[in-house]
């Protein structure tokens, strides 16, 4: 893997988010309703200032050349419903959170998911096997907007262990990043005991064994590598999953995050935050997947990117 | 001469959920030092399970280990418990196998796959092993040993990955090599240069050698001694001389017709009728009799004892004179 291949993927990527930011600039505007639409109070001078304001009586195509403009800057605009905060505070102040819930749910998900997958695998058809994989069909099957309410049943109001909604102390953090994180763990579990099963059935594991190595070592040094390669690789969409899938999360704990403001201003209209949330998503579920795909290739030497 | 090893009446089952597969059946032979001793027979008749089995390469359950020896230096393999085992494997006993392409792991580089048993069992260091290891390389006609230990496996044709498998198997200088099928996988003129190297090898370092094969020109080729398995069991074993001109059992008989010969020209060669019986349902008599051309009523009842002609030669049949 070369260079020239990161300049390629860099290079797909300028297309894409052009596409992406035409998309949904004139898909939000061409939804019904606009961000003022709602304030039914104020008299048509007023909107007609807040218009004027936020260059929204312009042409509609010059409104989108004015948008490339600043986003050139580095600009996101300010926010149509926030007085007086712009986009890129907004997200300045609630990345950080939404990051943080992901990054703790990913945690999550891989330890929990490679232990109990890994568990599994070396006992196949045992208890060890059978509990965490019932458990992980459980977690494929049920959607976060029940297992967050049961978590919070169970931890938080019946044993009273932990809080059950705000984003203070890390006692905070661990009802919602386990909410969020629940699924793919056990799809990682799956994952990691279907890899390394596979693995294990492998001549160059037989050949370990004819060679004298220990058990113990033919986990670690010849099965771990290829073993967990399917894990590496559903991390990229794991990620993407995360990062879009916090917006449920954050709303049921509460949790001043980037998928509150998402959903808020779609709702609203708020046509700057919905662009420049939407554009973050992107960005980020994108460079993930470079990530991940870099790592697959540091890990397995047969794959060449050309 | 004292055997390196000897199998006494060793039987190894699998407990499926089929039934009982009587894989190896009674087996009774020795290995001498120095010498090559090879197993023929045809597909699923035991002749890798007979060999992984005692050295704890498959994996139990569903294997069962029934009974009988398995002397090597003396030492039951069957009484050892696995950490013995495991000692034994790879420094004393080595093997190669089948598939070169597969019988490597694609994710580590050949030189931290090749250390592996100098660390183990010699108690070297990275570096030293390296060294050890690369001169290894070398000895098996790898140019650019340096290079070779740095790459990876998927870098390497067939035949060059064979090499570095028998390179590895040797690095700790072992008293018995089992090579199961070591050039199956591999073209004519690249079997032939691996056959070489293997015999050329065990002649400086006066190992032993189990050769697996069901190519009867290998046998002829390489061995000093041969054992014919089917259906689990050992039907005859012998010099080679023994088995190619003297042979006394008809499966032996028929093995050596369907296999092809330069110094006769044959248009069809004759295929031994019918198929290996089910392993799981072989009744008490002799397996082959179902494809006997010179079947008996006493061959369905019982198998038959053992004969012999000199020290070597002996062969397990109810049938006094064939022809
Ligand atoms: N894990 C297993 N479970 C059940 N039966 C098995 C297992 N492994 C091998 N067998 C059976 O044991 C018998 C002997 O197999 P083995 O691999 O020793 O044959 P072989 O003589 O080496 O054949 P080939 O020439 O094809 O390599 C076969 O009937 C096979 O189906
Ligand atoms: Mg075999």
């Amino acid at each position: 893997m070369g260079i020239n291949y990161v300049l390629k993927r860099l290079a797909i990527m300028v297309p894409i988010f052009f596409l992406v930011v035409t998309l949904v600039f004139f898909m939000i505007r061409f939804a019904p309703g606009g961000p003022f639409s709602s304030e039914k109070t104020v008299s048509a001078a007023i909107l007609k200032n807040l218009e004027a304001k936020y260059h929204m009586d312009e042409p509609l195509l010059s409104q989108y050349v004015r948008y490339w403009k600043d986003l050139f800057r580095g600009d996101l605009g300010p926010s149509f419903k926030h007085a007086n905060r712009t986009v890129n505070e907004i997200i300045a102040e609630a990345l950080p959170i939404s990051l943080e819930l992901g990054l703790l749910a990913l945690t999550w998900a891989v330890l929990i998911g490679v232990s109990a997958g890994g568990l599994a695998a070396l006992k196949p058809n045992t208890v060890y096997d059978y509990v965490p994989m019932a458990f992980s069909i459980l977690g494929i099957c049920l959607p976060t907007f029940v297992v967050g309410p049961v978590l919070v049943l169970v931890f938080g109001l019946w044993l009273q262990w932990l809080p059950v909604a705000g984003w203070e102390t890390w006692q905070d953090r661990v009802l919602p990043s386990l909410t969020l994180g629940f699924a793919y763990a056990a799809y990682i579990s799956r994952l990691t005991r279907g890899g390394l099963i596979e693995i294990r059935g492998q001549e160059f594991i037989r050949t370990a064994r004819a060679k004298g190595l220990s058990e113990s070592e033919i986990v670690i040094k010849h099965s771990l590598r290829g073993g967990l390669l399917p894990v590496v690789s559903y991390l990229g969409p794991a990620l993407a999953g995360i990062i879009t899938g916090a917006l449920v999360t954050e709303t049921i704990f509460n949790i001043p995050g980037l998928g509150r403001f998402f959903i808020e201003s779609a709702v609203n209209r708020d046509y700057t935050v919905v662009m420049g949330t939407s554009l973050l998503y992107f960005t980020l579920i994108f460079i993930c997947n470079f990530l991940v795909d870099i790592i697959y290739a540091i890990l397995d030497p047969r794959v060449k990117y050309e | 001469m004292k055997p390196l090893l000897s199998i006494q009446d060793y039987k190894a089952h699998f407990y499926t959920r089929r039934g009982i597969v009587k894989a190896v059946n009674g087996i009774t032979y020795d290995v001498h030092p120095g010498q090559t001793l090879a197993i023929v027979g045809e597909s699923g008749s035991g002749k890798s399970v007979s060999q992984l089995s005692y050295l704890g390469l498959l994996p139990t359950p569903p294997l069962k280990i029934m009974g009988g020896q398995v002397l090597f230096d003396g030492n039951d393999l069957l009484q050892m418990s696995e950490d013995q085992l495991r000692k034994i494997r790879g420094d004393k006993i080595s093997m190669i196998f089948q598939e070169p392409m597969t019988s490597l792991n694609p994710y580590l580089k050949i030189g931290s796959q090749m250390i592996e048993p100098l660390v183990i069992h010699r108690k070297k260091t990275k570096k030293e092993a390296w060294k050890l290891a690369t001169q290894a390389l070398e000895r098996v006609g790898l140019s650019r040993a340096d290079q070779a230990m740095e790459s990876y496996p998927h870098e390497f044709s067939g035949g060059m990955r064979q090499r570095v498998m028998i390179a590895m198997a040797l690095t700790t200088d072992p008293k018995l090599l089992i090579a199961d099928e070591p050039t199956t996988a591999l073209d004519v003129t690249v079997q032939a240069q691996i056959l070489e190297l293997l015999k050329s090898i065990q002649q400086e370092n006066k190992m032993a050698m189990i050769l697996i094969t069901h190519d009867l020109g290998v046998v002829a080729g390489s061995a000093d001694e041969v054992v014919v398995m089917y259906a689990g069991r050992v039907f005859e074993t012998g010099s080679v001389d023994d088995i190619f001109y003297r042979s006394q059992h008809p499966y032996t008989r028929a093995l050596l017709r369907s296999t092809p010969r330069l110094d006769k020209l044959e248009k069809e060669l004759p295929v031994i009728q019918g198929n290996p019986p089910d392993l799981i349902s072989v009744s008490e008599g002799c397996p082959f009799y179902e494809r006997c051309s010179y079947q008996k009523e006493i061959c369905k009842r019982e198998f038959p004892r053992e004969s012999s002609l000199g020290a070597k030669h002996k062969w397990f049949c109810h049938v006094e004179k064939i022809s």
